[in-house]
């Protein structure tokens, strides 16, 4: 039996891990599938990590190794290359590597923080062939930035998300022609910033409410067919254009990878896709709990770490069985311009941080919760978009008088 | 003359206006702290950027290496250049000074490699 195993040595399996530790558990195991600790920000080699955490801006593999130089000081196990095949109800946990072969660990506590995996689905539905030269935005990361290689030569990226946009700086520095980002979306899913310093930058122009349409090329890519979209996103045909190109790049958001939460039987957001927590960050499934990528796609590694936080200390509570009474849970419901929160219930007592998301772009909005019919607390926003997570801290007051809170999205 | 600027110096992203009497800033609007105000006045007068970029180990690898304070804008091309002219020998650390001086920063390992 081991105490508490983290699925996931990333940031947020290391954060989970050493919060725990610090909370006094010391049986901790990471199982982390990739051969080093950090995730995917190993292949993050830009800056702007950390400034929310440590108040500088720090590049991906910098900020992993603040973390895994702690898990290496507290004498955290972590076992690398191993791939976790399945987890049972009972928490037992059936991973493989080439050292221990098959190998079952039975768990007391499991914090779940696998991360996300990109979506693939905007590649289906573009007509066309098949060619080589089309790379979702973080196979070429990895590629550029771990390998070596440059992908292609002439670059066109769909989606606008943000590991797109930093694909079109780094190509581009590398000697790549990036010919234009196209975003199916009247808006962009990317952090102002990054189209300011990655596209703007170096002159890329940013085509918003377009699509590719067709792959043209047999063996590569020579170009690809973009066009103008209308209000419903269906192409104009008059707007068709052809684009050269030898690459095409595929920056279309990114998906928590759960296969494994859904063995467990944990109950999942058909909205985020990850699990539905409450303020522990604990599941439906006693003493599993999850945090970061895996529970909701973040925008910031910093937040992650925080989240991971709040995992590991509720795992080590639970592991010391100093969990409170059972007690009613305040549940949090959303009015659907408001997409989700993360909490999705929590219990009273303290002040809690509740994340959410918008559908869609506004300006001069307020963020009302109510408490039935009784508005409960309101917090003014010059602009909201469906790329930059937000916040509100509900007050142990709020929350010592409510049964059912609801967040809504109001015009000023 | 006014100029419209989007900030990068945090995940905000403010939205700034700067105006302009000839080259320099007269005043700033729009940031919602002082390294907003610092950034407009940069970015009108002397804009910078931080390089983050890879370099070519002795194994034939790559190792991630920023410049350790930010380039004129201007020279990133010519920067970009000089680190992949150089092949770097390894052990390397996290901090390790990689190229000493190029455009007034020393290109540093942000990664650890064997």
């Amino acid at each position: 039996m081991t105490e508490l195993v983290i699925i996931g040595g990333g940031p947020a399996g290391m954060s989970a891990a050493i919060a725990a530790y610090e909370a006094g558990i010391r049986d901790v195991l990471i199982i982390e599938r990739d051969e080093a600790l950090g995730g995917i920000l190993q292949q993050c080699i830009h800056n702007g990590f950390g400034l929310h955490k440590f108040g500088e801006e720090l590049t991906g593999p910098e900020y992993a190794w603040r973390y895994e130089k702690r898990v290496r000081e507290l004498g955290i196990a972590f076992k690398l290359g191993t791939m976790v095949l399945d987890i049972s109800k009972d928490k037992v946990i059936t991973a493989t590597n080439p050292e221990d072969g098959m190998f079952r660990i039975e768990a007391r506590a499991i914090i779940l923080a696998m991360g996300c995996r990109e979506r693939s689905k905007g590649a289906l539905n573009i007509a066309g062939t098949r060619p080589a030269g089309i790379y979702s935005a973080g196979t070429a990361q990895k590629y550029v930035n771990m390998k070596g290689y440059l992908p292609g030569k002439e670059i066109v990226i769909l989606g606008s998300g943000d590991i797109g946009l930093i694909m079109a700086r780094r190509m581009t520095l590398e000697g790549a022609k990036v010919k234009m980002v196209c975003e199916l979306m009247p808006f962009s899913s990317g952090l102002a910033r990054n189209i300011e310093q990655c596209l703007n930058d170096f002159d890329i122009p940013l085509k918003l409410s377009h699509t590719v349409v067709e792959i043209h090329g047999k063996e590569r890519v020579e170009g690809v067919t973009i066009a103008r979209v209308d209000e419903n996103r269906k192409p104009i045909e008059e707007t068709r254009e052809f684009v050269p190109c030898d690459t095409l790049l595929l920056s279309v958001g990114l998906i928590p990878e759960n296969e494994l939460s859904k063995k467990i039987g944990v109950k999942l957001s058909p909205i985020t896709g990850g699990a539905e927590v409450d303020e522990k960050r604990q599941t439906s499934v006693p003493g599993v709990f999850a945090c970061g990528n895996v529970l909701h796609v973040h925008d910031l590694v910093d937040f992650v770490s925080e989240e991971a936080e709040i995992a590991g200390r509720a795992a080590a509570e639970y592991i010391m069985e100093e969990v409170a009474e059972m007690q009613e849970y305040v549940e949090i419901e959303t009015d659907g311009r408001i997409r989700y929160t993360v909490p999705q219930k929590t219990l009273r007592g303290d002040d809690v941080t509740v994340f959410f998301r918008v559908g869609n772009v506004a300006r001069n909005v307020k963020i009302n919760v109510y408490s039935g019919e009784r508005l409960v607390l309101t917090k003014r926003k010059s602009r909201v978009a469906p790329g930059e997570m937000e916040s509100v801290v509900l007050s142990s007051e709020i929350l010592e008088s409510a049964k059912k809170l609801r967040f809504c999205l109001e015009e000023e | 003359m006014e100029r419209k600027l989007t900030c990068i110096v945090c995940p905000l992203g403010c939205e700034l206006c700067a105006v302009l009497d000839g080259k320099s800033v007269v005043s700033v609007s729009g940031n919602t702290c002082r390294r907003g105000e610092k950034y407009a006045i940069e970015e009108c007068t002397d804009p910078r950027r931080t390089v983050t970029t890879t370099v070519r180990c002795s194994d034939g690898g790559v190792v991630a290496v920023k410049t350790d304070c930010a380039v004129a804008k201007k020279d990133m091309a010519e920067c970009m250049k000089i680190i992949n002219n150089f092949v770097a020998h390894l052990p390397i650390a996290i901090g390790d000074i990689i190229i000493k001086d190029v455009f007034g920063s020393n290109v540093v390992a942000t990664q650890n490699k064997e």
